[in-house]
């Protein structure tokens, strides 16, 4: 096994270019790490990007906010003004693990081991992140809520990485959040999860929404007809029924050891409801 | 000088029994020092291995190792082939440390290799070829009970029937407990309910995964460092297995990070043994947790009828269960000891527990603290619960009613002794906590649970040294403070400082034979034979002192630490404390010693009382444990704060077994959640913190009245959680575990 830690994207974009075998970028290592341990996980060689140092920092311009690869979800907490514009994001990157593992875990890496439960992917699709890509060919800028194809698969193509998140300028009256359910309160993966993002006019009524699901399909899903469930309406109670219903509808998910699919659809569209009763408080500046 | 029944007073004024002193092992712990299973290593070590089956049941055509053993840094490469004849008593574990003719579960062994490196040894388990004809499993027990069902073992043949029946089946035996005209009770009560629950294997959830180190010699003679619950226990078996003598094993306990009853059998240790004798090195086997979950003992899955008569003023006229637990792939579940325990807690004039022990396809099931009582008293209390709602009766009250006391008979047959339930009832009733206000969702759950205790063969040495120091060495690995109790007790009968006494587990060759620590046992049956111990050494103190003197020894009294003239008749002499002695010991005889070997009887028998409140969440089935009291006597707390922790324990053990925990199988009779991440024990930040309501009802069989603690706490948990659970969601709760899927079913919502 061959291990490198390049200080430069291009150097690693090369090493990833002409790598042979399986390669793994190690970001936090909260997932390669314990793959490797249990066995499920054997790579020929592993690009450590945690010498990268625009990778480890969270640059901020009129634009928003550009997360670096290897942010820590911990390091994402401390940062005020991040927290401040995207509550729902840093939250759900805090809910990751242990106090230990946030202090490691990178939402970069979340998004790239690709698990339809990962909780901080639904919030940053609800919150319109998109990801910066880099690869032999240059960069490009791809929305989350497209990376993943399938459990453990994205579209990154050979030599290609995750460099940073970015996430939008925060239009006015907007807020977000993210829940998920668990049956324990910490140190355990979602069993479905919803994050929202509402954007409000100044009468209250949502003149744009985002929601999206976790752990109810095989990828994190944008679901645009929920979406619309909320625009247009001052998110009460039918608004919120609406949402919860069509969150419900949109749920295809499959009976495991974490919960049944019954279950998951029921919830999906509770969770949906009491995630925008948040998000709905935020635009309105209540919380 | 030994303790006798009912001759030593069990009122006195302690010292330090009774008090909160600093814990002798937390020190180590906290900073790294203590040494644990897989801290032990040896010069040219190697780590040992284990290949385990990927199927639930198949039958092992052939094993090729070559390959493996081909492999660079290997040294050895063991099979069931490795472990030749053995005993009877020991044949279980032989086939279940390594399958022979069928993988029996997902997880058994079949192979070991033990090599220079890890990477090394897992290399060469990659290459082990195992040839399997995989055949039909059953891991459910009621399933596994029919008589279509594959049959797991054709020797098998039901026990315990009027006749022994010619086809063999999954049923290894049945058990009948019971007095009095059971249909006839039932007959003459206002109401009967009867139902049938079911709840899922637990496992202990230590934190410390079984681990040890094996080196035998090549002059025959052995050792073994390992983390047990009973390294005597470790000697017998692998000595057996092994075709050793006995004493050409010696066996060290490491510190232990938790047993709960997991850890008094064996796993990997003959395997090390049998790698170390292969490859003349030392061998180190290491369990991952996946491997802890799949291939130790669990505890068994059930399926429990109960039917129960009770009038409107809440006398219970009869009660009848039928208990069906299977154990994993070998006989020996813990359905007796359940059977026995069901009714414990009632003075019944007519009582019927019919057990059946069951095996499937699962890991042989091993003891999990109060072994197979918790899932009985959770069936009997949740219909006594329900029969009080009903009948709109108080749930104390009834209890209080019905409460087995002193001298009544024992719905499992004998009489009890001095016993403590209604002590925790009444303790229960006064408690603010049982008054307390309940808002929107939340309800309220009681459950009384009741555990044999145990005593046992125990062997203890207590050397004076020569500064007026102890030096005190038991034989049962202390899973939970005993270091602390035992020591204190000697200090309080020596009449010196509890930090005089350093408490040791000594290793196999250094004491006579000690059960394992289990049944609640240690407390009470080391401490007895410590309290033993030092009335021994008190004796030829007395002895040294009465020399010193020139009077006769019956002239020479002890008290407070110190040899003294029993009357002025004796003569004028200034009291010999136990250091003057003890200084004095090479010129007056040598060194001073004392000794204990008994079989502990009159362990008395313990009960517990739990309070708890819970509130659902009806949107998501969501149980939040809100408040928690526990209620049990302890006979005489020797260290309360080792006390409470041990009804804590129970109670948070108790609390993951009722809501979250289970082994989940696939279709295929694979473990789907072989780690802590889907096997979900609680996190700290589940749980409220357990008030702990010490009641102290004297042992009469124990010289300071104690009682154990360790198990009764597990046993009223599932039933009060579940019962508090009902109360919040409007509905009767049956199975277990209560997880949001399966209580959001129950409230109609999925």
């Amino acid at each position: 096994m061959q291990y490198h830690a390049p200080a430069t994207v291009k150097d690693a974009v090369k090493l990833l270019a002409g790598s042979k075998g399986s390669t793994q970028i190690l970001a936090g290592g909260t997932d390669l790490l314990v793959r490797m341990r249990s066995g499920f996980s054997e790579p020929d060689t592993i690009i450590d990007i945690k010498r990268i140092s625009p990778m480890c920092k969270i640059a901020r311009d009129g634009k928003g906010f550009a997360i670096g690869a290897a942010v820590s979800s911990a390091e994402m907490s401390e940062n005020a003004a991040l927290a401040k514009a995207w509550p729902g994001v840093v939250e759900s990157a805090a809910l990751i693990g242990s106090t230990q593992v946030q202090g490691r875990a990178t939402i970069a890496g979340n998004l790239c081991n690709a698990s339809p439960a990962a909780d901080s992917v639904p919030a940053m699709v609800a919150a319109g992140a998109k990801a910066v890509i880099r690869g032999p060919k240059g960069k490009r800028k791809v929305a989350v809520e497209k990376i993943c194809k399938g459990p453990g698969q994205t579209i990154l193509k050979k030599g290609e990485l995750i460099e940073a998140i970015v996430l939008p300028a925060k239009p006015a009256r907007t807020g977000d959040a993210y829940l998920r359910f668990i049956p324990r309160t910490e140190m355990d993966i979602a069993v479905a999860g919803a994050g929202i993002c509402v954007t409000l006019d100044a009468k209250g009524v949502c003149t744009a929404a985002r929601v999206s699901l976790g752990a109810i399909a095989p990828t994190v899903l944008l679901v645009s007809r929920a979406a619309k469930a909320l625009i247009g309406t001052r998110i009460d109670d039918e608004a919120l029924d609406a949402l919860a219903a069509a969150c419900s509808a949109a749920a295809r998910p499959i009976d495991d050891k974490r919960g049944t699919k019954e279950f998951r659809i029921h919830v999906a569209g509770v969770l949906a409801r009491r995630a925008a009763i948040i998000a709905r408080d935020r635009a309105l500046g209540k919380s | 000088m030994n303790f006798q029944p009912g001759k030593d007073t069990l009122k006195r004024n302690f010292k330090t029994v009774g008090t909160r002193t600093p814990r002798p092992d937390g020190l180590d712990k906290i900073t790294g020092r203590a040494q644990f299973g897989a801290d032990m290593t040896a010069p040219g070590m190697l780590w040992g291995l284990i290949l385990r089956s990927p199927h639930a049941h198949a039958r092992i055509r052939k094993i090729d190792t070559s390959k493996a053993e081909a492999v660079n840094g290997v040294h050895a490469v063991v099979t069931a082939a490795d472990f030749g004849p053995c005993p009877d008593g020991v044949l279980d574990v032989r086939e279940n440390i390594m399958a022979r003719e069928k993988a029996l579960y997902d997880g058994h062994a079949v192979a070991a290799v033990a090599a220079t490196s890890r990477a090394a040894a897992k290399q060469a388990l990659k290459l082990i070829k195992v040839d399997y004809e995989v055949l039909p499993h059953v891991t459910d027990v009621d399933e596994a009970m029919k008589p279509s069902a594959p049959v797991i073992n054709n020797k098998l043949f039901t026990k315990g029937l009027d006749k022994t029946p010619r086809k063999p089946s999954n049923v290894a035996e049945r058990f009948e407990f019971g007095h009095g005209d059971v249909e006839a009770g039932l007959k003459q009560a206002d109401l009967v309910i009867e139902r049938t629950f079911k709840t899922e294997a637990t496992h202990q959830g230590y934190i410390e995964p079984h681990a040890c180190l094996a080196s035998m010699g090549s002059d025959g003679k052995g050792d073994i460092w390992c983390c047990t619950q009973g390294h005597f226990m470790v000697r017998q078996v692998c000595s057996a297995l092994l075709g050793m003598d006995a004493s050409a094993l010696r066996v060290t306990a490491s510190e232990i990070g938790g047993g709960f009853g997991g850890k008094t059998t064996v796993f990997i240790e003959p395997v090390a043994l049998a790698l170390s004798l292969k490859s003349n090195r030392p061998v180190k086997v290491v369990m991952s947790r996946s491997e802890v979950l799949r291939a130790s003992g669990p505890t068994s899955s059930t399926s429990i009828d109960i039917k129960i008569g009770m009038n409107k003023d809440g006398t219970i006229t009869a009660g009848d269960a039928t208990l069906r637990y299977q154990g994993g792939a070998f006989p020996g579940s813990a359905v007796p000891y359940g059977a026995m325990a069901a009714f414990a807690c009632y003075d019944l004039k007519a009582v019927r527990a019919v057990g059946y022990d069951v095996i499937a396809n699962r890991p042989k099931q091993a003891a999990y603290r109060a072994p197979g009582a918790p899932m009985a008293a959770y069936a009997v209390e949740s219909v006594v619960d329900e029969l009080c709602k009903e009948l709109d009766l108080d749930p104390l009250d009834v209890r209080l009613k019905n409460a087995s006391s002193d001298g009544s008979k024992a719905s499992y047959g004998p009489n009890f002794d001095v016993i403590g339930l209604r002590a925790t009832l009444e303790a229960a009733r006064a408690h603010p906590h049982y008054k307390a206000k309940l808002g929107r969702n939340q309800g309220r759950g009681v459950a009384c649970g009741f555990w044999f205790n145990f005593g046992g063969e125990t062997s203890v040495s207590l050397n004076v040294s020569a500064d007026g120091t102890i030096g005190l060495s038991v034989g049962t690995p202390d899973i939970g403070g005993s270091r602390a109790s035992i020591g204190n007790m000697a200090a309080e009968e020596l009449g010196v400082p509890h930090d005089k006494v350093r408490c040791i587990i000594a290793d196999t060759a250094s004491l006579g034979y000690n059960d394992v620590t289990d049944g609640s046992r240690v407390t009470f049956a080391s401490g007895l034979a410590a309290i033993n111990a030092a009335r021994d050494a008190i004796g030829k103190m007395c002895e040294r002192a009465a020399g010193i003197w020139g009077i006769p020894v019956e002239a020479v009294t002890w008290e407070d630490g110190a040899a003294r003239p029993s009357s002025p008749n004796a003569g004028k002499h200034e009291p010999l404390t136990l250091a003057d002695i003890a200084a004095q010991a090479g010129a007056t005889g040598g060194p001073i010693s004392g000794h204990c070997e008994i079989n502990a009887e009159g362990a008395g028998v313990s009960f517990a009382t739990h309070l708890v409140d819970t509130e659902v969440d009806p949107e998501t089935g969501y149980v939040k444990v809100l408040r928690y009291t526990v209620f049990q006597d302890a006979g005489k707390a020797v260290h309360p704060s080792y006390v409470e922790g041990q009804f804590q324990g129970g109670a948070v053990q108790g609390i993951g077994w009722a809501l979250n925990e289970e082994y989940i199988y696939g279709k295929d009779g694979t473990l789907q959640n072989a780690g802590f991440l889907d096997y979900r024990i609680p996190v700290a930040s589940d749980l409220p913190m357990i008030d702990a309501v010490i009641v102290e009802v004297p042992n009469p069989g124990h010289p300071y009245g104690v009682r154990g603690v360790g198990e009764t706490s597990i046993v009223p948990p599932l039933a009060a959680i579940s019962n508090s659970v009902s109360d919040a969601a409007g509905v009767r709760m049956t199975q277990l575990p209560m997880s949001p899927p399966r209580v959001l079913k129950a409230l109609g919502r999925i």
